[in-house]
């Protein structure tokens, strides 16, 4: 077992965890963070997306272990203290880019990054920054949609 | 029952924001596996490495060495099962001999499960299932439908909601009349559902009460509580089942699949709480759409009016269960025709059973008869909506020609192409390019199914103003949340942020599977129902208060808007909900609402959504890479209570047409009997990216028979036709007519 | 998945006495690793991570070449200014590949290292030579869309799945490795290998051998350049074709040298030096470009489900040549 410290949405937790426990267990399984998602487990879906150190990764493919030390902020940690959504949160709201919402929090937490990284500019460019985050329900246009208003603000 | 459909006002018919937002925005929205329980175990699956044979030995010492593990559980020390077949029998099962999971040592399909392990961590469970050890005796398989074809057959009994086709007229005659012929045969691969959330179940065990709450993902609460209870003999009131929020269905969740059944498995032989979550791999280990094999051929006069139709299916089943959907019927309802020739024949492969997918018959069945069509026209020289205008019908000549309830497809074609500039098609295959990439227009039609089936809500109205409407049954994403909360705001006149939706949970009034677009219908009816009563209760108390400003006025004399009861046309005569409820000394008001099929209307009347959709794809002409670069689909559905949700679905549904035509095979091979690619890096459904341009019209479609509240439902319509319209773009681009889905870039090259 | 135990040194010395351990495996960015160990295909008893080493950042020298850390992410190394102005091939073939997360995490070194995505090297319940050494393959009569069409072997048909290194072979990257006997360089021509009887060996790297750095020589290659990736969807998927394409063109046009690598066709990123030879000293045509994709497939061997790759293989070549000289960035 080994003991790591990881900043979790602000705040520091530590955690004693077997070295083979993803990022992604030890958020769900550990630190009760279940708004981060497993949808494949291997990197195939985006479901799992976090932003690790201001970059979005999928949780599902590292060790908890590696990540000692960084900061991470997951779905839970968006909104301000005050309750108040961020504007991706809201705009997905706005422009209905979820049903079943499953892969919401990794649409989310990656539309976040791709925001912050600043590479997409056209429409096409949101869309391929985009496509490692699957949607079975089909809400790409909406996606879109919601992503092009945030990055408006 | 007429006067229970809603009229468009401040919520019905508004694209009001999804009631579940909120929660799905932050990550608060609990599914199966989220709920955390007291010394929790988790159990991981182990599937058998064979499609057939027999289990001959485990080797457990290894697994049960791991650090952490708690127990191995297979058939050889289970705890008891059913003995009657039929206790299996949940609401979707078709009949057969009903999978029965670690029943004995048999292994009947690929993949099957054949133990579970448990431990105190997820990891430690997984790698204990790598280490246990099975031995095996193998037998022959077969899972190739185009050999197991040779044996087709007629199944005697039917599954539920299939229909077995009826032919009319001559078939032979009409064809050997026609003078315009095509004979195809098309091909559908099996699909896998792979909705995002893993198939999971966190059964948390009150020891005090030997009880059981089942956190389960599942498109039918009622349906799991109900096979659990049958299945482990259970006391009803001992299992509760509750899904909040499910991470998709598509159909894959109106069974219960084998991760409940196991974790209640070890729940009940460790007196503990266990979750099992499947892997994305064991996602495709269970029902899925099946693999058919379709002949068709058509005949039609110079004009192209119909003469003939033939329709035949060869459709997957499994060894063990006669799973049957409406494939061909579709071919003898859509058009005017008089002689149609229909077959459904099943051939058993060493598979799972299939199981209901996003419009299940509907989408396979129409794809082939639109791209039929498409060739009939091309045979015609024909605009292919042209052909389908000259063979409009507006009479179900399956079943004595009995009209539809409503049918605006001419308004879809029309407002379809209009948007769409189809005009503007050149008609001629390979006539329109962009550069490189050749640009083809396809068009093809689709119809579902407007079911409504039998449920039940209660409304609970309190005196601090605030209305919960409850029901178990669940949202899949689809909307329900959203549409009840509308509803039930808009009959009583209240704020929406007033109601509070509870569902997805055994403990509140019943309700059937979420599937067949028959939600909205049927929960909105219930719904409606039970508010309406709530009102008139309110009524009876305001009218029996002293002085009461409703003394002399019916029911029907008052309205209720902005909280408040009063009287139409004098808003003077007034009174708060609120003040009602303190002033006749209530604190609350509890009214059911039940609906049940209208059984004249359904005899009486075809109940169908109809769509037009038009694609364009851009395919480069060197590589043959396929883009559909624009989608635009007219639908009519009756009543649409929310345009935003509602525009949301047939999204989706497009997305899925574009994806059956393009991505979507389970690649089985047949010398292992092994699905392949049986993850989602090589099982394609479509990305951000492969999606552009969709534009969504919603035809106006006044229905007062097709249910109470004159809604049809929006799941499955969406994806219908849609996969034909790409298929037959993509001839118009290439000149290449590929009949055997999905349509990849080797076949254009 | 397999217990193990976890290093993370800060000195590469500690990290070279560390993976002498018995099956120690060195981790970067983990996203091929840890999938293929959740598979259980992969079974290390010691995790080295090298994260802590000081393997970053990217460097241009003064005559042009550029040394790209081990450790630099796919991300980093595709948007950096001075890839995507001296090696912008080696950009966009990064940027064809997998999806922003993924890019995030994986590393250059890391990349060299990924392995199959042979359906049968994953899937445990089947046999694969690579996966275990002598159970045969499942791959040869099976499902083989994705397989090799050049090169392969009786014993394997897998293809290497990279979209980086096929520009690095199009760029002659060398490939700087380090061990306890010392440094050594390893071509990238020579760094990946063909499969022959041993297809359980993906490269020439010894195991105890830490990837330090990638060098990518100077180059004349930053103007008329493509990579053109052919897939089943138009993003977030593997290759079943892809062509790094660059060319040195004369002022008149004629082709001074040219370079040629394609991957999705075989264990390795398929480099084939003659055709560079055909087209050199030529003007580019269309005759040409045909002779040449010709020439680079004319060995090529298909099965049931990739007969389509040689045909498929030659367009994609001929349209990414053309492309190359038409869509020629002028500075």
């Amino acid at each position: 077992m080994n003991d790591i410290a990881l900043t979790i949405n602000g705040q520091k937790k530590n955690l004693t965890l077997a070295p083979w426990t993803t990022l992604l267990d030890a958020l769900r399984e550990h630190l009760d963070l279940t708004g981060t998602k497993k949808g494949c487990d291997h990197g195939q879906c985006g479901a799992c997306t976090v932003i690790c150190d201001g970059q979005r990764i999928n949780s599902c493919l590292t060790f908890a272990v590696m990540k000692d030390g960084s900061e991470v902020t997951t779905i839970e940690g968006l909104a301000k203290a005050g309750g108040e959504l961020h504007p991706v949160q809201q705009a997905f709201i706005k422009h209905d880019a979820f049903q079943c919402g499953y892969c919401t929090p990794g649409q989310i937490c990656s539309g976040v990054g791709l925001i912050k990284e600043g590479h997409a500019k056209t429409d096409d460019e949101i869309r391929e920054l985009m496509s490692g985050n699957i949607c079975r329900c089909g809400a790409y246009p909406n996606i879109l949609a919601a992503l092009k208003e945030a990055m408006s603000k | 029952m007429s006067d229970l459909i809603p009229q468009p006002g401040r919520y019905v018919g508004q694209p009001v924001d999804r009631y579940d937002g909120p929660v799905k925005v932050t990550g608060e929205a609990k599914y199966a596996a989220d709920y955390a329980a007291d010394g929790l175990l988790y159990g991981f699956v182990v599937n058998a490495e064979i499609p057939k044979g027999r289990i001959t030995s485990f080797e457990t010492s290894k697994a049960l060495k791991v650090d952490g593990v708690v127990d191995i559980i297979t058939h050889e020390n289970r705890p008891s099962l059913a003995w009657f077949n039929s206790k299996y029998a949940d609401q979707d099962a078709p009949p057969g001999n009903h999978f029965k999971p670690l029943k004995d040592d048999e292994i009947r399909c690929q993949s099957q499960p054949i133990a579970l392990v448990v431990a105190k961590t997820f990891e430690a469970a997984r790698l204990g299932a790598r280490l246990l050890e099975i031995s095996y005796h193998a037998e022959p398989f077969e899972t190739n439908l185009e050999v197991a074809q040779k044996d087709a057959y007629e199944p005697r009994s039917k599954k539920s909601g299939f229909e077995k086709p009826s032919s009319r007229g001559n078939f032979d005659k009409g064809y050997e009349r026609a003078s315009k012929k095509i004979e195809s045969r098309y091909m559908t691969p099996p699909e896998t559902h792979n909705p995002m959330e893993l198939f999971a179940s966190t059964v948390v065990f009150d020891k005090k009460n030997e009880s059981w709450i089942v956190y389960d993902k599942t498109q039918g609460t009622v349906n799991s509580h109900d096979y659990l209870v049958n299945v482990f003999g259970l006391k009803k009131d001992k299992v509760r089942v509750v899904t909040k929020y499910m991470g998709g269905g598509f159909g894959s969740g109106l069974r219960p699949q084998y991760q409940l059944c196991l974790a209640m498995m070890a729940s009940l032989k460790l007196k503990a709480s266990v979750r099992v979550v499947l892997t994305r791999q064991q996602m495709f280990s269970f029902g899925h759409r099946p693999a058919a094999l379709m002949d068709l051929r058509l005949g039609a006069n110079d004009q192209g009016e119909l003469q003939a139709i033939e329709h035949k299916v060869v459709q997957e089943t499994s060894r063990f269960e006669d799973y049957e959907e409406n494939i061909v019927n579709w071919s003898g309802l859509a058009y005017k025709c008089e002689n149609v020739s229909l077959e459904h024949k099943l051939a058993q492969l060493d598979l799972f059973t299939p199981l209901d997918m996003r419009a299940p018959g509907a989408t396979t069945g129409l794809f082939a008869l639109e791209c039929a069509m498409d060739e009939l026209a091309t045979a015609l020289e024909m605009d292919p909506l042209e052909l389908r205008k000259r063979n409009y019908t507006d009479k179900d000549q399956a079943h004595r020609d009995r009209p539809f309830s409503s049918k605006e497809l001419m308004a879809c074609y029309d407002q379809a192409a209009e948007k769409f500039g189809w005009s503007k098609r050149s008609a001629k295959p390979r006539s329109m390019r962009n550069g490189k990439k050749l640009v083809g227009w396809g068009f093809a039609g689709g119809i579902w199914d407007a079911f409504h089936q039998k449920a039940q809500a209660k409304a609970i109205f309190k005196d601090d103003g605030r209305l919960t409407i409850q029901s178990a049954v669940t949202d899949i994403g689809t909307g329900t949340y959203t549409i009840l909360a509308q509803l039930a705001a808009e009959t009583l006149g209240i704020d929406i942020k007033d109601v509070t939706i509870e569902i997805g949970d055994t403990d509140l009034p019943p309700a059937p599977l979420q599937g067949g677009s028959w939600t909205a219908s049927t929960l909105g009816t219930a719904t409606q129902i039970s508010c309406r009563a709530v009102c008139e209760k309110l009524f009876t108390l305001a009218k029996k208060l002293p002085d009461s400003p409703f003394a002399n006025v019916k029911f029907e004399d008052v309205c209720f808007a902005s909280g408040s009861m009063h009287v139409k046309g004098d808003p003077s005569r007034t009174l708060e909900l609120q003040k009602i409820m303190k002033l006749a000394g209530e604190s609350k008001l509890e009214e059911d609402g039940k609906t049940s099929p209208g059984l004249l209307d359904m005899i009486r009347f075809a109940k169908n959504t109809h769509s037009a959709v038009f694609a364009e794809v851009e395919v480069d002409e060197d590589y043959g890479m396929v883009e559909v670069k624009r989608v635009v689909i007219a639908v009519a559905a009756g009543r649409i209570l929310n345009p935003k949700t509602a525009r949301s679905q047939i999204l989706g549904g497009v997305v899925w047409g574009i994806s059956q035509a393009l991505h979507e095979e389970s690649v089985v091979d047949h010398r292992l009997g092994r699905i392949m690619n049986h993850n989602l890096a090589e099982y394609h459904v479509p990305v951000n990216r492969d999606i552009h341009d969709i534009e969504v019209i919603f035809v106006r479609e006044d229905d007062t028979h097709a249910s109470p509240i004159g809604v049809k439902g929006l799941g499955e319509i969406g994806i219908v036709g849609t996969g034909a319209a790409v298929a037959n773009a993509i001839y118009h681009a290439t000149g290449k007519r590929v009949r055997e889905l999905p349509i990849q870039l080797d076949d254009l090259l | 998945m397999n217990p193990f135990s976890y290093h993370r040194p800060t000195e590469t010395k500690d990290a070279l006495s560390q993976i002498q351990k018995a099956n120690a495996k060195f981790i970067g960015g983990g996203t091929n690793l840890i999938d293929l160990m959740k598979e259980y295909v992969e079974k290390p008893s010691e995790l080295i991570d090298v994260n802590a080493l000081n393997l970053r950042g990217v460097k241009t020298h003064a005559d042009g070449s550029i040394d790209i850390g081990a450790l630099v992410s796919n991300a980093d190394c595709a948007y950096h200014a001075d890839i995507q102005t001296h090696a912008p091939l080696l950009s966009a073939a990064i940027l064809a590949g997998a999806s922003p997360q993924l890019r995030n995490m994986a590393t250059c070194g890391g990349n060299l290292l990924q392995r199959t995505r042979c359906y049968y090297f994953y899937d445990k319940a089947t046999k694969c030579n690579k996966r275990e050494p002598g159970s045969g393959c499942d791959a040869i009569e099976g499902f083989n869309r994705i397989h090799a069409v050049l090169g392969q072997s009786s014993s394997c048909i897998a293809v290497h799945p990279s979209d980086m290194c096929v520009a690095l072979a199009a760029l002659n990257a060398e490939i700087h490795v380090r061990s306890p006997r010392g440094e050594r360089v390893i071509s990238i021509l020579e760094f990946h290998r063909l499969p022959e009887s041993t297809p359980e060996q993906d490269t020439n790297l010894h195991p105890d051998e830490l990837i330090t750095m990638i060098r990518l020589p100077a180059n004349p290659y930053a103007t008329h350049f493509n990579y053109l990736k052919v897939r089943d969807r138009s993003s977030y998927a593997f290759a079943l074709v892809s062509a790094a394409v660059a060319f040195d063109l004369e002022d008149g046009g004629t082709i001074k040298s040219a370079r040629l690598a394609m991957g999705g066709v075989a264990h390795k990123p398929w480099r084939d030096l003659e055709a560079e030879r055909m087209l050199t000293g030529k003007r580019p045509s269309k005759d040409l470009f045909a002779t040449v994709a010709k020439h680079v497939f004319a060995k090529a061997r298909g099965y049931k489900h990739n007969q389509f790759k040689v045909q498929l293989g030659e367009r994609v070549l001929v349209r990414s040549m053309t492309e190359a000289i038409e869509k020629g960035v002028k500075r």
